[in-house]
Formats: C-alpha cells, structure tokens, sequence
C-alpha cells in the first residue's frame, strides 16, 4: 500500500494513466492530493483495480477528477462504483457552510442599538417583575394562609445558615485586613489607638453589609438565577400555572422573603466577624487587649451604625432576590441561556447593591447619622 | 513518516475474527448497588443492523456506553474490531475510536459550532493537516448524504428542528468514514414520517457505505423496517438475540408482551414492505 499513484509514461496525445493502490481513506487524502498533479484538461486514465479499501473521501477524491478532467474509469469493483455513485449524488451542490456575516458598521451599529434596547427591556422588566412581587405580597398579607413557609424556612436553611461558614471566614480576614492597613497609616500620627474606631465603624455600617451582600449574590442570587431557569426549560413553571399554582407565589415569594430575612442577621454576623478579626490583629500586632478594644469599640461606635446596617441589608436582600428571580424566569429556548442568565443575575445584584449603597451613604450623613 | 505512520495505524486492512464487530462477554456493570448488566453477552456482525430493545432501565444505553468507552464496566469483556476495549491506553483507543461514529439521543451536537463546524471538527481533530477548502467541500457532501438541505451546513443547532438535529448528528458520525455506527433511540422524538425517512437514510447509508449499525431502539417500525438481527434485553443480559421471526418464535413473557401487544401487533400485521436481505 505504499505508492498513491503512478503517473505512467505518456506518450503524446495519449490519456495519461493514473494508477491508484493501497488505501484510498481520508487518513491519506493529503497525500494523495499532493502526489496528484493534474493540469487542466488533460485526459486521463484512472485505474482502480489496485486499491484496497475506499471511503467516501476517496471516492469523492474520484468523483472530483471526473468532474474536472475527461476521465476514463478502469479496474473499478462494483462496490467502489456504487460509492461513487452514492458521493457523487452528494457532492457539488450549492452548499452554504458559513451564516452570512453582515457588514461590520451596519453591525456594530446594530450591536449598541441591540444592547439600548436589551438594556431597556431589562430595566421595565424588572419594574414590571418588583409590581408583580409587590401584589403579590400584598394578596400574601390580606391571606397568610396563602405563604408557604415551609418553603420560606428551606430557603433560609440555604441561603443564611450554610453561608454562615464562608460568610464568616470571609469577613475575619477582610477586618484583619482593614486593622493592619489602618494601624500602619494611623501609626504616622501616632494614633494607632483609633484602628478600632476605624475597625468597628466601618464594619457596621459599610463593610459587613456590603461583603455580606456580594458573597449572597454570587451565592444565592446565582442559585435562584439557575433553579428557576432550569425550571423554565423544563416547562415546569407552565405546569405549575397550569395546575393554578401561581410562581410568583410558590418560587419567588419565598426566595425573596428568606433572603430578605437572612440578610440582616448575615450583615449583623459579618459585622461582627470582622471586628472580631481587627481585635485579633490590634492583640497580635498593636498590643491592644480584647477587653480594651471591645470597651473603646462601644464607645467609638453609636448605635446608628447598627441601625444602617439592618436598615440596609433587607433591602439588598430584595434587590439580589428580585435579580435573581427576574433573571431566571427570563431563561427561554436553550441551556446556553441558563448559564447567561446566572451571570447576569450576579452581575446586576452586584451593580445595583453597590448603586444603592452610594445613595444610602449620602443619604445617612444628610441625616446626620454621622 | 508520521504521516504515513498515521495512516497505517488508522487504516488497519484485516483483522483475525473479521467477521464480528463487537464481541461482549460476560459484561457486569453495577451502579452502588443496582446491578445493570451481569453475565451479558453479544455479538455483533460486520454489516449487519443490529436492533437492541428492551424495556426502560434496562440498561441498553449503558450497555453502548460500556462498549464506546464512556462507562467502564466491573466486570467482562468487550472487543471491537477484534481488540479488546478495556484498559487500552489512550493513544490506542483513539485509533480506535475513530473508526465509529456514535449519534446520541438528542444529537449532542455542539450548540455554539455550526453545523459544517460540526462535522469538520473530528476531521481537523485526526487530520490537522487538511486545508479549509478540501474540508468544506468534505463536510458539504457529508451535509448532503445525511439528506439535510444545501443550507443546513450554516445553521446552528439551535436553528435546527428534531429531525434535522438528528440528521446533522449521523452526518457528524459519518465525519471520519467510520466502519461503525451506534445510534441510541434515532428516530425518537420524530413525527411518523420523518421517523421513516431516518430509518430509510440509515439503511441508504449501510448499504453505501458497508455500515454496521448498533441501534437502540423503542420503536417498532424501525426493527422491521431496517434492522436485520434484534437483540432483547431483559434480567441483566441478552436473552435472546435473532431475526423477528426467531423471537417470535422464542417463548419468553417479555418478547412475547413486545411484539405481540397491541402495538407489535399493529406492525406485524403491516410489516409485508420490506425487509432488508431479502
């Protein structure tokens, strides 16, 4: 099976006679082309009889020669011309392999007009999805009967209870963090004393919210994103309007709600994990005693703090629950929109949570909660 | 020469016992506890379209997962094309591999290639070397022997309906010209009509291309339409492998309930068209 083809001696005028041995299989296409030189027009004698095996690519390899070139067919088996019929019926028609592409201004231009208009439909959805959820709420409070809350309390076993662990850790170092980088600026004052001011304040009103609420985002928000998109494609949610079971209230509500309660006592609980971690690394590094630093941070700290806090994170709470939600129940066509929607769902918590709490921070200090 | 090296591994002229395809002995295959497949043997014949029934959980798409290598099995043998499957390396079983094509039961086409991309990617996998323009025109006849229209190859799979996401899948099996075919449940989740013309294409393709064909099926008209030998799973193994006829023949609860049910009925008593070998 070693020699593709012999070109034989040609005399002038003559066909020329190509002989084809061995395996003629897409393994060896490459070099059959290459050792196969054929100008255009010249008529040939294609001899088969030696080839051991074909497959399609071969014979569509035949098929082109007798396609372009006056071609004479000896030593063929029967098998191999049936092939060569079969890819013959195949071959040459007016494929289309590629989508067309439009042309590149035409689609940039319509890539910013697709991304106003998605960013648009976002927007009144998510309104439109926040009305729904407030009726909703609304018919849940003139009928309690109506709230699952056995669902409401397996919501918040996953969202507040199994975060405690990551939530935590997280925020022990993010305070370790915060005390070490304070202690070494306040040093240059001589004020190192104040790392705890620095610690505790802004643990309460800032950082344990806020790292709270991003790590429930990635966590939870992501999940719902991902549970109710699923549930879509499965048609579970149409079944579950067709049975009169409204989604809203059996797969939003609940998520909304246990989020909403969890975040509070995962704000507070970050809180004081971080300061617990700046009271570790003033003891290690500033020889600062817990005692002292628990005394000082109750002097340092007003009670407003706290009260940002908790005032603070149920609304995050809605604002990841509700992207979430919205972002799932948006999921149509295709399992790729699944993963798509999740990312969006974490990204538009994220960008919202930290929007809200620019305002929230004006807001606070023009009422003087300083 | 690597090349020719390459050649000669994925181009192996004859083997020992070439008559039988695939060969499973004694297969067990366990999940935890609940035991699949035990003491299960088969044979499948170059050539042939070989049907697998069987009731649901019985195991038949894990039966073709243990022999394409997707599901090793605890025990048993499998040999295909003559070589045993079970602890090859990889290099070896690639050699392998390349000499079938399986077609999943929803397609498994990737979603985010086009169709043509779809069937060009085992080639450039084994072939980096084929230029762009020989592979269109490769995947394009390919395209069209599957009996997908001339613009089918540009669209993504999401754009595809059942029957055509089906068809782009044997047309993506057929991408390496394999000796083989496995196709799990082909014609479930097609309309009556496009379920025949799909089993009149895998008996085209046979008979052109000299497939042999491994098919999980539920569905009835496909065993009589195409399929030359039936093999029934039930109690963990093959109990019976034959034409209809033979089966018909056989006096096991299971068989019996399949082919002479309302259902079975229905078909036998139409199934005068045809019949392939005869």
């Amino acid at each position: 099976m070693s020699e593709l083809a012999e070109p034989s001696q040609v005399a002038a005028g003559e066909p020329r006679v190509l002989s084809f041995s061995g395996n003629m299989t897409l393994a060896r296409i490459r070099s059959i082309t290459r050792d196969v030189d054929v100008q255009p027009g010249e008529r040939l004698i294609v001899d088969l009889s030696e080839v051991d095996r074909m497959d399609t690519v071969g014979a569509w390899f035949i098929h082109r020669l007798r396609r372009d070139h006056e071609v004479e067919l000896t030593g063929a088996s029967q098998e191999q011309l049936d092939l060569l019929d079969t890819v013959a019926a195949a071959a040459d028609r007016p494929a289309k392999l590629r989508p067309d592409a439009p042309p590149p201004f035409s689609r940039v231009i319509a890539m910013i007009g697709e991304a106003v208009l998605q960013a648009g439909r976002t927007l009144l959805g998510l309104l439109g999805f926040f009305g729904a959820l407030l009726i909703t709420t609304g018919e849940i409070i003139m009928r309690p009967r109506k709230l699952r809350w056995h669902a409401v309390v397996q919501r918040l076993e996953i969202v507040g209870v199994h975060a405690l662990g990551i939530i935590g850790l997280m925020s022990f170092l993010v305070g370790i963090v915060i005390a070490q980088q304070g202690a070494v600026q306040l040093r240059q004052f001589g004020a190192e004393f104040y790392t705890i001011n620095l610690v505790s304040r802004i643990s309460f009103r800032e950082l344990g919210v806020l790292m709270t609420a991003i790590m429930v985002a990635g966590r939870s928000g992501s999940a719902f994103a991902a549970q109710l998109g699923s549930m879509k494609l499965a048609e579970e949610v149409d079944a579950m309007r067709t049975i009169g079971v409204s989604p809203m209230e059996a797969l939003v509500f609940p998520r909304v709600m246990a989020t909403v309660l969890a975040m509070p006592l995962l704000a507070f609980y970050a809180s004081i994990m971080a300061i617990f971690g700046g009271m570790m690394l003033a003891w290690a590094q500033l020889d600062i005693t817990p005692i002292t630093f628990i005394q000082r941070a109750r002097e340092a700290t007003p009670v407003n703090d706290l009260f940002i806090c908790l005032i603070k994170a149920p609304v995050f709470g809605i604002i990841i629950a509700v992207s979430g939600c919205f972002q799932g129940m948006q999921v149509r066509n295709n399992n790729e929109e699944v993963g798509f929607r999740t990312t969006a769902a974490v990204v538009q918590a994220i960008f919202l949570v930290i929007v809200l709490d620019a305002f929230f921070a004006v807001f606070f200090s023009s009422i003087g909660w300083i | 020469m690597a090349e020719a090296d390459l050649a000669k591994a994925a181009d192996p002229v004859g083997e020992p016992d070439d008559d039988i395809v695939i060969c499973v002995r004694d297969l067990k295959n366990c999940f935890g506890e609940q035991v699949v497949h035990e003491g299960l043997d088969l044979d499948v014949r170059r050539g042939e379209i070989l049907g697998v029934v069987g009731g649901s959980g019985t195991g038949k798409s894990v039966l073709m997962r243990s022999i394409i290598g997707l599901q090793t099995p605890v025990e048993g043998e499998i040999k295909v094309f003559g070589t045993s499957m079970i602890g090859k390396d990889e290099t070896e079983a690639r050699n392998i591999r390349r000499r079938w094509g399986v077609l999943f039961q929803a397609a498994a086409l990737f979603s985010t290639l086009t169709v043509a991309e779809n069937v060009q990617l085992p080639i450039r996998e084994y072939f980096p070397g084929l230029d762009q323009d020989m592979m269109d025109e490769i995947a394009a006849y390919k395209i069209a022997m599957s009996g997908l229209a001339d613009d089918a190859g540009a669209k993504y799979p999401a754009e595809l309906s059942g029957g055509m996401k089906k068809r782009a899948g044997v047309s993506r099996a057929l991408a390496l010209d394999p000796d083989l075919l496995f196709l799990d449940e082909p014609t479930a989740g097609l309309d009556p009509i496009g379920a025949a013309a799909f089993d009149e294409l895998i008996l085209d393709l046979r008979n052109a291309l000299h497939l042999t064909v491994f098919l999980i099926t539920h569905d009835l008209d496909t065993l009589y339409a195409i399929c030359d030998r039936v093999a029934v799973l039930a109690d963990r193994k093959v109990i019976a492998v034959g034409t209809i006829d033979e089966l018909l023949a056989l006096d096991h609860p299971w068989i019996q309930e399949y082919f002479r049910g309302p259902r079975g009925r229905a078909v036998t008593e139409h199934s005068g068209v045809r019949r392939p070998g005869q």
